[in-house]
């Protein structure tokens, strides 16, 4: 018996070609999963017995002849907000503990098509709703590299599987960094695409118009390779782009030569010292590539943070309105359909939903929608108008990705504003709908990793794969 | 300007009641001293000068998207219902309506 590879590149190629059994991979994934899993809480359910049957039947496939995708065998574990058919589907959240979805969101039939396996749905800050993945209903994730330490979030489950090794690749949700800063926590790559490049069909919605489904990897080629898979139109999502899916692995490669990289001369600081030399090593690592760096200003990236926490809550208050105890999930029996919504609303959602869903309904509220919600959405359109200016100079812009390194449990859970603030340097993209990626580069306070951030404008991926692409070349050079 | 007040815990009651949370008065004291914390935060963009610029609600400006009009596959009815909290006749079944809150 081969030895399971363990790239998803390197899996799919293996079990595609017959030198390894989709199922002995999975096999060597799970016994992952069982030796550490206890410890870590990635996983709100592991899906064990449907991924052995989902291999094997792939194996048949290969026995067949019949063809296989490009993630022939490649187990992959899903954030818990993303609906699949018969497989409970909870947002961490005791409103929804115990639903099956009636189908599939459009990214897993596309996981499903290009061969992968599922091992299970991963924890979250409930609704995607946190920084830390400790705002979940069903317990907190732990950092794989630092059990005493969060793995970030809200994806922190999703990283932690990567991180852990319980799978090669997986997938999260990005509204306001939830991909990126876990990814930057755990030491791995996460890719958040052009808004509308991803189908979120079937993604339980948080805040529409900045939620954004992308991958988890150890390396960027894996990220580039699920980001091909997952991307593309969808009938079934409104804000989908009409293109064909993304072409990456190739652009990851390329170099950046002759590419201009933006430093933005303004950016709020804040970030711990470690980082910004990180930042600085990176800038170098890119110019001795062949790189151009070029200042820019970004003028308004103090503001994103007020205009996010203001349209955010103002969207979920909107999307979380249909947890009201008719349809599905929890119910609170009481005299009146009022009472029932009120009673089942505030037994189900936990502190954090029922901070957002309020400060939301304040924004939106009458006398206040103009200071608040309407005045944020106007921050949002000088936010774009900014970047937009950046990229007339440059191809892609680095800054951190989180102002600080994996922190302890409980260091930041009651207090909203400085948990928000985690999100400083992720969230402008999320307002802009831009494509960003984290990528690990270097070690900081504590001997935690950390993640520099590439930006680049909408439909930007080929430029922004080729930064990271340099990026972990560079670091593995050293 | 009407942001030039913090939130006061009735203020937050009334909004509790708007989003449909049935909260006790000790989270509506939490909730409010959270969100006068946060809120006062918020006020920097009132250093911003916003006049003249058009409200951005969505990154990609697609409109009225349409797909052919064809038959597809829907949800399967006894399976949505199974997952219902109450369900009767193929509906889902809740508490009166109207009639008991005046």
């Amino acid at each position: 018996m081969a030895a399971v590879p363990m790239t998803a590149a390197a899996i799919a190629e293996a079990v595609s070609s017959g030198r390894v059994s989709a199922r002995e991979v999975l096999e060597h994934f799970l016994s992952a999963i069982d030796a550490r899993e206890g410890e870590i809480h990635a996983f709100n359910l592991v899906t064990a017995d449907a991924a052995r049957a989902r291999a094997d039947a792939i194996d048949a496939d290969i026995a067949a002849g019949r063809p296989v995708g490009p993630l022939a065998g490649v187990p992959i574990a899903v954030k818990d907000n993303m609906c699949t058919h018969g497989i409970e589907t909870t947002c961490s959240s005791r409103i929804l503990e115990g639903w099956k979805p009636p189908y599939d969101a459009t990214v897993v039939t596309r996981l499903n098509d290009a061969g992968a396996v599922l091992v299970g749905k991963t924890n979250l800050d409930e609704f995607a709703m946190g920084s830390s993945t400790e705002n979940s209903a069903f317990g907190a994730t732990k950092n794989p590299l630092d059990v005493s330490r969060v793995p970030g979030g809200s994806s922190g489950g999703s990283a932690a599987a990567v991180a852990a090794g319980f799978s090669p690749v997986s997938l999260g949700s990005d509204t306001g960094g939830s991909i990126r800063q876990p990814a930057a926590l755990c030491g791995i790559v996460g890719v958040k695409p052009t808004y509308g490049t991803v189908s979120r069909f079937g993604l339980v919605a948080y805040a529409s118009s900045l939620d954004q489904i992308g991958p988890f990897a150890a390396n960027v080629d894996d990220a580039a390779l699920v980001t091909e898979v997952i991307s593309g139109h969808d009938l079934n999502d409104s804000t989908s782009i009409p293109n064909p899916p993304l072409a990456l692995r190739e652009a990851a490669r390329q170099g950046v030569k002759g590419m201009r990289i933006g430093r933005v001369t303004d950016l709020p600081g804040g970030a711990e010292p470690e980082i910004e030399k990180a930042l600085a090593d990176a800038f170098d690592a890119l110019r001795a590539a062949g790189a151009e760096i070029v200042d820019v200003q970004l003028p308004s990236l103090s503001y994103a943070l007020t205009a996010y926490y203001l349209i955010a809550p103002a969207e979920a208050s909107s999307n979380l309105a249909r947890f009201d105890g008719v349809r599905y999930g929890l119910r609170v029996g009481a005299e009146d359909t009022n009472a029932m919504y009120g009673a089942t609303r505030a037994a189900g959602f936990g502190d954090e939903v029922q901070r957002r869903i309020m400060l939301g309904t304040y924004a939106l509220s009458a006398g206040y929608y103009d200071a608040y919600y309407g005045k944020a959405l106007k921050v949002r359109r000088v936010i774009a108008d900014d970047f937009a200016k950046a990229y007339e100079k440059v191809d892609a812009i680095l800054t951190p990705t989180s102002p600080l390194v994996a922190f302890k449990f409980g260091e930041k859970v009651d207090d909203p504003m400085s948990m928000y603030l985690c999100d400083i340097y992720t969230i402008p993209t999320n307002l802009a709908g831009h494509p960003a990626m984290s990528v690990p580069f270097g070690t900081g306070a504590h001997g935690m990793p950390i993640g520099i951030q590439v930006l680049a404008p909408a439909l930007g991926e080929q430029e922004m794969f080729r930064v990271g692409g340099a990026l972990e070349s560079a670091k593995a050079g050293k | 300007m009407a942001n030039d007040t913090p939130i006061s815990e009735a203020d937050v009651a009334k909004v509790a009641r708007l989003a449909r949370l049935d909260i006790d008065s000790a989270h509506v004291h939490h909730f409010t001293e959270q969100l006068v914390k946060v809120l006062a935060h918020f006020k920097d963009i009132d250093a911003l000068d916003l006049s003249g610029v058009a409200p951005m609600t969505q990154p990609y400006p697609l409109v009225n998207v349409m797909r052919d009009d064809v038959e597809l596959p829907t949800l399967d009815t006894d399976e949505v219902l199974a997952m219902a909290p109450s369900a009767e006749e193929r509906r889902f079944r809740v508490p009166p309506i109207i009639g008991l809150e005046g």
